[in-house]
């Protein structure tokens, strides 16, 4: 609409300033139009504030709370503080897994103006590797510079005195004192005691302490069965941390609970004697008869649980978990053996309860049983003559428990043995612990196969599909020489309390009759401590009473006929197939105190191999408990008080 | 400009003379220069605490560039208004060369090109162009008639005034400023009376090609778009800085944390709290009061500007106090829009506050020609031409 006004424009060019009258007008005019624009703009301006006073109204006042809140999640950061991991003593109170002080060196990069030249005057106080030095760097870079990174792990006295005293010339250089596992007896007790470990993530268990850098749990032994209980409470501490998670200060802080200690029945002493007596192979249990607490556990070979803590390289590993020799599994519960003769009293029991027989029928034995076709040899091929029960334990004569598992039926023996902790989970306080198998029709008929008369033949020898545990076979010998359902176990006592099941009370009655037992345990003494018996040659010394005992020699391979009409010598077979020898056994015969399984891998016979050993295991043990014999821990803690 | 003047102006004008310096120093607004002094102080507080209790780390070299400021603003403000007016043109020409120039050569920061390095000092010479804008613009405005504003042709040369700038800023690349410059331009317009559906005409076409300019938009640009829109999109990117200083800001509550006992500041969860955040710091520390009372100052030295254009009798100095008035407004409700999370993150200082010369030097020296409006506004000078 103003298009014209160029035109104008030049028309008008000369007359603009005429009149004095006429310019007033325009500039009140101009002056006016300013004004009202500029009201507007200072109206805008003025809004414009307001609307940032709303702002803030909104921000500090309506929502202050909530943001007031994100603040403190900012600048708050909670820290685990992990408590000291619980010891484990033996019965004597000595500790068997505890903790030692680790001495570490830390390298903070911000505090020193040059990383490489505090590390060259580091390693000419304490000699660091080139691998270290490389680790170190790379960490270093890695993470922000107010980190403390480890320089060395593990340091002795006399280096941390010498990093002390340069320490002006070591800027950057910090040493702290935190805590590891430390096994004094080493290979002694590794497979009892178990180690320590990382947490991998299926330990992540929702305990936050698991989180911590340097957490160990427990993976195997007491160490992981009482891994809560060692374990403790974290602690925490509330920091105020700024925006790159530096700390600036403690804000506050809640100590944690400490582990608590576990006191192990094991008697180290007496584990180490055996252990110093057994060779590759072997496993011996030794348990309280009357309460079931294991006192020594040995099984060869072992390892060194200390080795854990530094970490394992893998050339280590490699020789543990290949080859013939087995030094991380525990015989004693993970090595699983046919029972061989000695599972005859669980036979015998059997008939006895079931009436399939007396303990006064007379079977003979004349070498062999015939079922059908089959013929089952006496391991003494000319044969026993009339046996009855007793005397068919002191010879071992296989031909009288062929009749009575051919009276019995695999079932009955089966449900006798579980009685006696053969074939079921003994509660153990080892995890991994095998349950080993007692075979039943049904288990057999599960594989699709029918049970034959014929196996049930072989099993009233201990032979077959047995496969039990040397514990079990110990826990077994307890529970005749106790009559009481004794439960092995490990623990005495926890952060000074002490468990249930120290005394014999707490253990309930097998229900077998006493008669029965006392016949078993008659014809358990007389293999020992009388003519034709098959463990006569290792009768106890003079002076620790009588012990009573059963051999048993088990085939790992089968013997064929020709092998046995050629003459048949065990002792020309390679070591490999040579039979294992066993014996369980306790003593003293009148009054049972301890009992005690062996199983000699490849001994070739029960009475050679494992009953000498067990004697000597036996004799040790009296000589170590002479001055006190292994009470219960309740008795123990009140003489303490 | 002086030739023209009429046989009345010369008679005002040798009053002055004779009245000399003491007379000019009377007539300062001293109010506002203690309204400045208040605002500097705030701002000195406010960098103590960004400096953790620590004065000399920002707070005193602030306190020391406020002093020569000041000097340079009353030293600007005795001079005649005439002779800025002649000089607006040379300024401007000068503004432009320095953004040429640091286009050139200049020292690259932030991802753009913004400063020349001046030995001690950093001018970011678009912040001066602000100032030489306005100046440019008041002058070419200064004796047109309302008819005169209303024709297209007439307005054809601010209009490449304001572009060559905008362009200029915009190519560093600083959009912020370069908006900034434009709005600054607009206002100018609307004061000196170009007609309002020529403004409402722009800003349908600006709404029209909005999805355009996005689209070439720069991408660090169009981030802080769209974590403006949703900041939480990227917590620890580009939305670390908005989140923070609101955080910051609501959780300082009505009365605040207490001086020093910031959190967000102090434990550096605040991005840039010496410069872009400051607010932020003082909004935490002294709460929604503390907030509001410099909120207030800071108002007040806009109302100031609008008291001085309404005062002014002349056209120039009218229009050169509500540019620089519309000036320090954009500062201050870009910086605190922009830390209340209100506006995308955009690089604005809060003049007199914040840690900085640049913003710091060319504000005063727009206060220093505001003065010097104040001082002469009664000056008949220049009359509106057809």
């Amino acid at each position: 609409m103003k298009w014209p006004r160029i035109w104008r424009r030049r028309e008008k060019g000369g007359i603009a300033n005429f009149s004095m009258r006429g310019v007033k007008l325009e500039e009140e005019r101009r002056r006016a139009v300013f004004t009202r624009r500029a009201l507007v703009l200072g109206g805008l301006q003025l809004g414009a504030f307001g609307f940032l006073g709303w702002r803030l109204y909104r921000l500090q006042v309506e929502q202050g709370a909530r943001f007031a809140t994100l603040a403190e999640e900012n600048r708050l950061s909670a820290r685990l503080l992990s408590p000291p991991r619980g010891r484990v003593l033996d019965r004597n109170g000595r500790v068997v897994a505890g903790n030692r002080l680790n001495w570490r060196a830390l390298l903070v990069a911000e505090q020193t103006s040059d990383v490489n030249a505090t590390l060259e005057t580091f390693h000419r106080i304490v000699p660091l590797a080139e691998h270290e030095r490389a680790r170190i760097e790379r960490e270093v870079r890695r993470r922000r510079r107010f980190v403390p990174v480890i320089v060395r792990e593990f340091l002795t006295w006399e280096e941390m005195a010498r990093i002390e005293v340069n320490a002006p010339d070591l800027p950057g250089i910090l040493t702290d004192v935190g805590t590891t596992r430390i096994y004094p007896e080493g290979e002694h007790l590794a497979h009892i005691v178990g180690y320590v470990a990382p947490p991998a993530e299926r330990d992540m268990d929702g305990d936050p302490l698991l989180q911590l850098p340097g957490i160990r749990v427990g993976r195997a032994g007491i160490e992981r069965h009482h891994d809560q209980v060692l374990r403790g409470r974290a602690g925490a501490v509330q920091l105020e941390v700024n925006a790159v998670g530096r700390v600036i200060r403690e804000l506050d802080r809640r100590e944690g609970v400490p582990g608590q200690d576990v006191e192990i029945t094991i008697d180290t002493e007496l584990q180490k004697t055996i252990r110093g007596k057994i060779e590759e192979g072997t496993s011996v249990v030794v348990m309280n008869a009357r309460n079931g607490e294991v006192l020594a556990m040995a099984s060869q070979p072992s390892f060194d649980p200390n080795i854990f803590n530094a970490g394992v390289t893998a050339a280590q590993w490699r020789q543990w978990t290949s080859g013939r020799s087995t030094p991380l599994i525990n015989k004693t519960t993970n090595g699983l053996y046919a029972p061989g003769s000695t599972f005859k009293m669980v036979v015998a029991l059997a008939a006895l309860e079931a009436r399939v027989t007396t303990p006064f029928e007379r079977v003979v034995c004349p070498g062999h049983y015939d079922l059908g076709e089959t013929r089952f040899h006496c391991w003494n091929r000319n044969g026993h003559g009339a046996v009855d029960m007793r005397t068919s334990v002191k010879v071992s004569c296989d031909v009288y428990y062929y009749e009575m598992a051919k009276r019995l039926g695999i079932n009955r023996i089966a449900a006798m043995a579980r009685r006696f902790g053969l074939g079921v989970d003994l509660d153990i306080e080892l995890p991994g612990t095998r349950r080993g198998l007692v075979p039943t029709r049904e288990w057999r008929e599960a594989q699709g196969r029918p049970w034959a008369l014929g196996d049930t033949i072989v099993h009233g020898i201990g032979q077959g599909f047995y496969q039990l545990t040397p514990l079990s076979l110990c826990v077994m010998t307890a529970r005749l020489a106790s009559g009481r359902a004794v439960q092995p176990h490990l623990t005495r006592a926890i952060g000074g309390r002490p468990v249930r099941g120290s005394r014999p009370e707490d253990w309930p009655s097998m229900g077998i009759p006493e008669r029965d037992l006392r016949l078993m345990r008659d014809a358990m003494w007389s293999v020992v401590n009388e003519g034709g018996g098959t463990a006569q040659a290792s009768r106890l010394p003079g002076g620790f009473g009588m012990m009573a005992g059963k051999t048993g020699t088990t085939q790992v391979r089968r013997v064929s006929r020709e092998q046995r009409e050629r003459g048949f010598n065990v002792a020309t077979l390679p070591r490999e197939w040579r039979p294992h020898a066993l014996f369980v056994g306790y003593a003293p015969h009148d009054n049972p105190l301890y009992a005690v399984s062996v199983v000699v891998e490849h001994g070739t016979s029960g009475s050679g191999a494992a009953a000498p050993l067990a004697r000597d295991v036996l004799v040790d043990t009296f000589n170590r408990f002479r001055a006190a014999p292994p009470g219960p821990r309740v008795a123990d803690a009140a003489r303490g008080g | 400009m002086i030739s023209s003047s009429s046989l009345f102006e010369r008679r005002l004008l040798a009053r002055d003379r004779g009245a000399g310096v003491l007379r000019k120093l009377w007539s300062i607004p001293w109010l506002f220069v203690l309204l400045l002094c208040a605002i500097a102080g705030i701002g000195y507080v406010a960098l103590t605490s960004a400096g953790s209790g620590n004065a000399d780390l920002y707070a005193n070299r602030h306190a020391l560039r406020f002093g020569f400021c000041l000097v340079m603003m009353l030293c600007i403000a005795f001079v005649d208004i005439r002779l800025i007016a002649a000089l607006a043109p040379l300024g401007y020409l000068v503004g432009v060369g320095l953004l040429v120039l640091v286009a050139l050569h200049g020292q690259v920061g932030g991802g753009a090109q913004r400063w020349i390095n001046l030995g001690p000092f950093q001018l970011q010479p678009s912040e001066l162009m602000k100032i030489m804008l306005v100046l440019a613009l008041a002058a070419w405005f200064h004796r047109a008639s309302w008819e005169r504003v209303g024709n297209p042709f007439f307005l054809l040369p601010p209009l490449l005034l304001v572009a060559v700038p905008v362009v200029l800023i915009y190519k560093q690349p600083n959009l912020g400023t370069s908006l900034i410059t434009l709005a600054l331009g607009g206002v100018v317009f609307w004061a000196s009376g170009v007609r309002w559906w020529k403004f409402a005409g722009v800003i349908a076409g600006a709404a029209a090609a909005a999805p355009i300019v996005y689209a070439n938009l720069r991408d660090y640009q169009r981030a802080r778009i769209t974590t403006f829109l949703d900041p939480e999109s990227d917590p620890l990117g580009a939305g670390y800085n908005i989140i923070q200083s609101k955080i910051a800001l609501g959780s300082g509550g009505v009365w605040g944390k207490g001086f020093l006992q910031g959190t967000q500041g102090h434990l550096n969860f605040l991005p840039e709290k010496e410069t872009d955040f400051i607010f932020t710091m003082i909004a935490e520390e002294f709460g929604l009061v503390g907030a509001l009372v410099t909120l207030f100052l800071l108002l007040c030295v806009v109302a100031f500007c609008l008291l001085v254009a309404l005062r002014c009798r002349h056209q120039f100095g009218r229009l050169l106090a509500i540019g620089l008035g519309a000036n320090w407004f954009f500062y201050v409700f870009v910086n605190v829009a922009m830390v209340t999370g209100s506006i995308p993150v955009g690089g604005v200082p809060l003049p007199l506050i914040s840690h900085g010369g640049s913003a710091m030097l060319t504000t005063m020296l727009g206060f220093g020609l505001l003065i010097a409006v104040w001082v002469q506004r009664d000056l008949e000078f220049g009359v509106a031409r057809d």
